[in-house]
């Protein structure tokens, strides 16, 4: 059956009549005998859930047979409270005597030329009928399903009957288009398969049913207690009361979370989950099971580093590869392989799960009837085999917020219980070890393994499209490592070399040399045509570069494979910034990038532990001098903004262009500090000696200069939201500072670092700073998170079709050439020349 | 108030509208009908300066940091 098209509308009590197999009338639902009672709302024409039992509507069992509805004949008409605002908005817009829409002819007929839209129609509605006259009364809508009429409760019936003596013609011009506007009132209540509740059987042989099952009961016996009041005659009072709360479970029934109304409760005091509490939220039907739904063939695990393992592979717990399988057809050709597998059975890796029969049928292997399955395979079965070395997987680890987050791996089969990677994939994924989990998938068709390998393998996103340069590179102890090789003039003596060289290449052929330098080592792995120069991480930015004389030693220059001077950091073979890294996927594309990366990352790696290297808190120590040096500078920033203070205080202080004289102090105060602070960090830089610490700083691996002053010296100024401290008490931060007191420590300037302590008030500056930062940055996380899952929604299904055009799913063009040049940011060579400006100079 | 000419304004780009044989040879280049063009509406400035009608479709010439200029095409849609 092909479907056209789905139309949307109301339901309508014929129509619910119609579908409906069973009318519900009765409160039980189950006899003596335990089976379900004709009639009630188990009855056994609704379907099946209990296996072996066959559908009396339609002879399926279980799995066959999707159910039918029932219905229930509503005693008196009840309001659907998802409807009651429209039915309010209807009610509103026609005359209470003669039910027309109270517009006058002409203006009727505009509307209906114009097609205008329902809330504006109901905004036109007059007060007095233009066709008999009528005045109309006030009308007043009550929340959640209470409707009156100059302060007179207007019930179902009565609404009923106002909608109904509505014309066609007029509905048509509401939109309503073969549908009545009564149908929003509910006389007849379509009762959902059981198949939509089905009930579990305990061990005890009890039976619990479904809320909605509840629910229904409610509905049920609610419905024939008014019948039998209405029967017997009784007092009108009671039958209001009988039937306002039929109203109530019928609307709890369809949403339980109404303001205004107490939700419904199972006997425990649990809060039922009805229809509506179905669909709603993350675990609702819809954002649940139909926009994201539970994958077969995926795994989940913590993840360990591993440098041994190459960029783009992935350790796989040999216990997982027993579980992810995959399908392979028998041929004449892998018989002999198939069946190995088979034999090996589900225990043993590599063995088989499974194996599907040319008829579809599925068996699964256990150890006792592997033998006679082997003896069963003949070409054109298919066997689900266990995961193998060089299969392809998918690895992800979320928050996946850019395209990094879900890439193609190669695998790899290890003991233990956690997923292997490389360090160099942490950046794109943002993962680290301290309890990290991600995701694995396993691509089960050829088409979808090779599509896999050729969209989303790690070596194709080795340049990332957020600022067209690597993302991948090498992190932290690679860094560190190579920084240590190539520094200076190290010297390694035969055995420490070829021990360095072998360790990366057991072919490569080893130069016939006493002793090699760092920079020999590194450049055995370098092209023998690739050459480059660039400035390196710990260039201290001299006012005139003297390049390769770099008394710093940090010009990188290499050429033709030879790397000549300079130091190998984070500019050079980093993520996000190394510029070999860039040059080379460039020149000899990424393939190549991901070999040299594991070569040199495996050279770091075993650099370190050779040479051997680590931090100590003497690090943090300063010579007497520097700290006098210091001392003396915190003393001068002191007394300058004593000086700015009185100054401010006598009113004699400039005032700055745009701010208040008190504006105007607390900016120069903060010239006056940030001054400070930066005098007190190169003071550090000149007098610390070259240390771990230090080193990891300026080579990029860890930390920062910032970073060293802060532990070493001063913490410097603790601001809230860029401003100096104001909290606490009134005009004071403490109690112990005179009120109205701005000196630097009444503001929360810290004049200590971590390393020597802080005072307990500095202490708690700190605090508050750090918490302030704290909460912006989980607020910033989740701000920002909901605004991407806003923006995928919108550009979801945006695609760039064969003519070079950005459409959408309606065909529809969004832009004629992609991002307006055309360009794959992740296939482009950044740039740092502003050409445009240049020419703008030379041909002004 | 004195009256200013937005077609002179330097963020507003260049808006030309197509001829009946340009607009058909668009339409053919990317085989689509005018509902899938880009749309701007009726009462939008620059296309009551250049008298569009509905229907129309007008060429746009931008400014961009990367492509140097790029043309756009809408199609004129009432409102």
């Amino acid at each position: 059956m092909l479907v056209d098209k789905i139309e949307f509308s109301l339901l309508n009590p014929e129509l619910i009549r119609k579908m409906s197999v069973a009318k519900i009338t009765k409160t039980e639902l189950y006899d003596q005998e335990g089976y379900p009672i004709e009639g009630g709302l188990m009855d056994p024409r609704l379907g099946v859930v209990d296996p072996g039992v066959r559908c009396r509507t339609c002879g399926g069992s279980v799995g066959e047979c999707q159910g039918h509805f029932g219905c229930l004949e509503l005693t008196r008409p009840i309001i659907h409270v998802h409807y009651a605002k429209i039915l309010f908005s209807i009610l509103k817009m026609i005359c209470k005597k003669c039910s027309r829409i109270l517009i006058d002819e002409k203006e009727l007929k505009k509307i209906k030329e114009r097609k205008l839209a329902f809330k504006k129609i109901v905004k036109l509605a007059e007060k007095r009928c233009p066709y008999c006259k009528q005045e109309q009364g006030k009308l007043k809508f009550i929340k959640p399903y209470t409707f009156t009429e100059d302060n007179e409760i207007l019930n179902p019936i009565k609404l009923r009957e106002r909608f109904e003596k509505m014309s066609d013609e007029d509905l048509e011009i509401l939109g309503f288009k073969k549908m009545r506007p009564e149908w929003l009132i509910l006389t007849l209540l379509p009762i959902p398969p059981v198949t939509v509740r089905p009930s579990i059987t305990l061990e005890t042989g009890e039976r619990s049913e479904d809320d909605l099952t509840h629910k229904l009961v409610d509905i049920v016996r609610i419905n024939e207690r008014l019948k039998e009041n209405i029967d017997l005659g009784a007092p009108d009072f009671i039958i209001e009361d009988l039937w306002e709360l039929l109203q109530y479970h019928v609307s709890t029934y369809f949403d339980n979370e109404i303001s205004g109304v107490p939700p419904a409760r199972h006997r425990s005091g649990r809060i039922l989950k009805t229809l509506s509490q179905r669909l709603k939220t993350k675990e609702g039907r819809f954002r649940g099971n139909l926009a994201g739904k539970r994958v077969n063939f995926s795994a989940r695990t913590v993840i360990t580093p591993d440098p041994m393992i190459d960029v783009d592979e992935v350790g796989i717990p040999q216990l997982i590869a027993k579980e992810l399988t995959i399908p392979v057809r028998v041929n004449e050709k892998n018989i002999e392989e198939m069946k190995k597998f088979v034999l090996n059975g589900p225990e043993n890796w590599p063995g088989a799960n499974y194996i599907i029969r040319p008829d579809g049928r599925r068996k699964k292997i256990t150890e006792q009837n592997k033998e006679d399955i082997v003896k069963e395979i003949a070409p054109g079965y298919i066997i689900e085999r266990h995961l193998q070395d060089g299969e392809i997987a998918l690895f992800n680890r979320q928050p996946s917020l850019h395209r990094m987050s879900i890439m193609a791996h190669r695998v790899r089969v290890m003991p233990f219980k956690t997923f292997r990677l490389n360090l160099s994939v942490c950046p794109p994924y943002n993962a680290d070890f301290d309890g990290d989990e991600m995701n694995l998938h396993i691509p089960q068709t050829e088409e979808a393994q090779v599509e896999a390998e050729e969209l989303m393998a790690v070596r194709k996103h080795i340049r990332s499209p957020r600022f067209s340069g690597p993302i991948i590179g090498a992190i932290i102890d690679h860094i560190t490592g190579l920084y240590l090789l190539t520094h200076g003039k190290k010297k390694f003596d035969r055995e420490e070399f070829t021990q360095l060289i072998r360790a990366v290449d057991p072919e490569i052929e080893i130069p016939d040399k006493k002793t090699m330098t760092g920079k020999e080592i590194f450049s055995m792995f370098l092209p023998k045509d690739f050459s480059i120069e660039h400035k390196s991480k710990s260039c201290v930015g001299c006012k005139k570069c003297l390049k390769e004389r770099c008394e710093h030693d940090a010009y990188v220059v290499i050429k033709d494979g030879k790397m000549l001077c300079g130091t190998i950091d984070k500019a050079a073979v980093g993520d996000e910034e190394g510029k070999i890294i860039d040059k080379m996927e460039k020149l000899y594309g990424p393939e190549f990038v991901k070999k040299f990366l594991f070569k040199i990352t495996r050279l770091a790696v075993d650099v370190l532990t050779k040479v051997g290297f680590s931090i100590s808190i003497s690090d943090q120590d300063l010579p007497q001098e520097a700290v006098s040096e210091i001392k003396n500078v915190l003393e001068k920033v002191r007394k300058d903004v004593d000086e700015l203070i009185k100054l401010y205080e006598k009113g004699e202080l400039k005032v700055l262009v745009g701010r208040t004289p008190k504006e105007s102090l607390e900016h120069s105060i903060k010239i006056t500090l940030r001054n400070g602070l930066n005098e007190i960090g190169s003071i550090l830089e000149k007098s610390i000696k070259e240390n771990s610490t230090i080193m990891m700083a300026r080579s990029g691996a860890k930390g920062s200069m910032v970073n060293i002053t802060q532990t070493a010296a001063v913490i410097g100024q603790e601001t809230i939201m860029g401003e100096r401290m104001e909290r606490g008490y009134y005009e004071r931060t403490f109690p112990h500072f005179k009120k109205g007191d701005i000196s630097l420590e009444a503001k929360g300037f810290v004049s200590r670092g971590f390393r020597n302590g802080l005072t307990p008030f500095e202490f708690f500056f700190d605090a508050i700073n750090s918490r302030e930062s704290l909460m912006d940055k989980s607020l910033k996380t989740r701000h920002s998170g909901y605004m991407e899952r806003r923006l995928v929604g919108a550009l979801q299904d945006l695609k760039v079709e064969y003519d070079g055009t950005v459409r959408d799913s309606a065909n529809r063009i969004i832009q004629f050439i992609p991002g307006e040049d055309g360009l794959d940011p992740s296939k482009v060579e950044r740039v740092g020349v502003d050409v445009r400006g240049i020419a703008k100079e030379l041909f002004r | 108030m004195k009256k200013i000419n937005i077609e002179r304004h330097e963020l507003v780009p260049k808006h030309i509208i197509l001829s009946e044989k340009e607009r058909q040879e668009l339409l053919e280049k990317y085989g689509i009908t005018l509902k899938q063009l880009p749309k701007i509406l009726v009462s939008d400035p620059i296309i009551q300066i250049l008298n569009g009608k509905v229907g129309d479709v007008v060429k746009i010439i931008r400014k961009s940091p990367t492509a140097g200029e790029i043309t756009h095409y809408r199609v004129v849609i009432k409102g």
